[in-house]
């Protein structure tokens, strides 16, 4: 893979790579003005659809599927929305993408758009994103000034607006119907579904949301093609029809206890020692890696016997994680502590659970509260068996929950119990010699403020 | 700046106004009015609120419930003129994040959540701010602070109080 040339990053290393002069040399805007050419909308929907492209948001749902959900002849409007509200921890690809590219994410967002034939499009950008939110203005600006926005866009007779809506501070608004309540000015709590947002979202109006890198991909399956999308990454499973593949270019979320962090653009499919190895410069401090976190907190551990899974959709579902997620892939070494990943794990979702459900609202609550107790030194082995049924019991999957918060919480629980328990009943024989064994009511601890 | 009678000064009900064409609904723009208000005030105070919600069309206890959801918005106490977030998450956190946020504290005198008594500094802590690449980090104001160490907060802290000693205004 070390020949790969990168087609999602390949312009952010020019200088002022920002702007759209630099953007447009390189060839930027070329599939925007053929398309609006030669391409219906249905057509744009068709071609997505079969190159196979799959979300980058983090649950992988086929893009073109998507859109074809949205009714057919609907007067409108209908509504886009560009999920920019990247908060799942150890996820920053799309941060870099609008900083250092921001025409590459409008011209796929006014190149979707065409496709759903939505007039309006919101980009959801988290607050903690300001040079993201400068540089996407200014680009939104350029865009007015040279007829890529606004009204007959090239001449033709598709008109958009684009505007940003800054969030302010909750992991919650990146799920899509929770992001729409929040777009309309209300808390961020996810809707039940159905209706799916295709068909009552947005002021209830059919409605598209999609992931910042999910966009930027449909900029370069219009520009080069299906084949050429489909020549990158792993083909589906023959024998699994209900996979649908991982074809085309992924952005790769390095970070933790490795040398080189950053973003790394390879085929869908590395190995994820690969990645560390030979793109991240291995683990640093010459130690070896105990456990890698395949895509966000939320996807749960792989152990270091397990780091010759493939990164692609299927891969680290093969190993008992919740998915590929966001590709943020994590590295914590051979002496991190799995009861501090657990720890912080648990701590974030226990802030981020947005109380609309009870089984996530108090379940992440209670997994910290034992984390607590464990990490207070008075843990016991049967504490661990609480939280193995916290994580059973929560979350879309098991059937307890409106949204997949609480799978995202459950999965580093259940992943940790299952691949450290030696690591984590040691940790509490060696903190709590006495009390151990100990059943019954646990006594009171003191918890520290949890919101 | 002088307010009306809505809790809310002229220039601020000028800029949400300005705000509306881009929704359907007068309610929609209400997240981005929170943040002007804020951004202006330091806070939303209850008077903000209720102005708000005549803007708006809505009732105050409405603007209430989407005030308090988001962790952002501050109601009684004043933000300090520099806001500081250091992330906790895990990429941060397993560099060392959490210890300076408590060397951080320490060298402010205050826990997160805390403002300075001079207003000078308000601390918190972040969840994920998607800056893994530079963990540890923080962001001060609109500027992210990447590959943290004790030095680094050091220098921070030295340059607010230049700041304040020579009356700027510090991350503006």
């Amino acid at each position: 893979m070390s020949d790969y040339q990168p087609v999602l990053l390949a312009n952010i290393h020019r200088e002022d790579s920002h702007k759209l002069a630099v953007y447009e040399a390189a060839g930027g805007y070329r599939a925007l003005r053929k398309t609006l050419r030669e391409k219906s909308p249905q057509e744009v929907v068709g071609i997505v659809r079969a190159s196979g492209l799959r979300g980058r948001g983090g649950a992988a749902f086929p893009t073109g599927l998507k859109w074809s959900f949205l009714p057919e002849g609907h007067p409108g409007p209908i509504y886009f929305c560009v999920n920019a509200d990247e908060s799942e921890p150890g996820t920053f690809c799309n941060r870099v993408q609008m900083e250092h590219d921001p025409h590459q994410v409008l011209e796929g967002t006014i190149l979707s758009c065409y496709a759903t034939r939505a007039s309006t499009a919101y980009i959801y950008l988290r607050y903690e994103y300001p040079l993201a939110y400068r540089r996407l203005q200014d680009a939104i600006a350029e865009c007015y000034e040279a007829g890529y926005l606004g009204k007959n866009i090239l001449g033709s007779d598709f008109s958009l607006d684009i505007h940003i809506h800054r969030g302010a501070g909750a992991y919650i608004c990146g799920e899509e119907t929770g992001l729409i309540e929040s777009i309309e000015g209300k808390r961020a709590w996810p809707r039940i579904k159905p209706p799916f947002p295709a068909v009552e979202g947005l002021f209830r109006k059919p409605t598209v949301v999609n992931n910042v890198e999910t966009l930027t991909c449909v900029v370069h399956i219009l520009d080069r093609g299906v084949e050429w999308f489909q020549s990158l990454g792993v083909p589906p499973d023959p024998d699994n029809p209900r996979d649908a593949g991982s074809y085309g270019p992924k952005l790769y979320g390095l970070s933790g206890h490795v040398n080189r962090p950053g973003v790394y653009e390879l085929p869908l499919g590395v190995r994820c020692g690969e990645l560390i190895e030979e793109y991240g410069g291995g683990v640093w401090k010459g130690r070896r890696a105990k456990a890698v976190v395949p895509g966000g907190v939320s996807t749960g551990l792989m152990s270091q016997s397990e780091l010759d899974t493939p990164l692609d959709f299927a891969g680290p579902v093969s190993v008992g994680c919740l998915g590929l997620g966001t590709a943020g892939v994590v590295v914590l070494d051979e002496t991190y502590p799995i009861i501090d990943f657990l720890y912080n794990s648990c701590r974030f979702f226990a802030h981020e659970s947005c109380g609309q459900c009870t089984p996530c609202r108090e379940g992440t609550r209670w997994a910290l509260r034992i984390l607590e107790r464990i990490k207070g030194g008075r843990g016991r082995l049967g504490d661990l068996d609480l939280l193995a049924e916290i994580g059973e019991g929560i979350g879309i999957i098991p059937g307890t929950t409106i949204c997949g918060l609480a799978d995202g919480a459950a999965w580093p629980i259940k992943t940790a119990l299952r691949k450290f328990r030696d690591e984590l009943e040691d940790y509490i024989r060696r903190t709590n010699p006495t009390g151990y064994m100990a059943t019954g009511p646990a006594e009171a601890v003191d918890v520290a403020e949890v919101a | 700046m002088s307010t009306t009678r809505r809790g809310l000064s002229e220039r601020l009900v000028e800029e949400i106004e300005g705000l509306l064409p881009r929704y359907p609904t007068r309610r929609a723009a209400l997240l981005p009015a929170l943040h002007l208000v804020q951004e202006e005030l330091g806070r939303v105070p209850h008077e903000a609120v209720v102005g708000l919600a005549e803007l708006l069309g809505l009732k105050p206890a409405e603007v209430e419930d989407t005030l308090t959801f988001y962790g952002f918005f501050r109601q009684d106490e004043p933000l300090g003129r520099v806001r500081v977030w250091v992330c906790r998450s895990l990429s941060c956190s397993c560099r060392g994040g959490e210890e300076l946020l408590e060397y951080l504290g320490q060298k402010l005198g205050i826990r997160p959540g805390q403002t300075t008594p001079d207003g000078r500094v308000t601390l918190e802590v972040a969840e994920c701010l998607g800056a893994c690449d530079y963990a540890p980090a923080m962001l001060a104001d609109g500027t992210l602070h990447k590959n943290l160490t004790k030095g680094k907060i050091d220098a921070f802290v030295e340059s607010i109080r230049q700041d304040a000693s020579s009356g700027g205004l510090p991350g503006a």
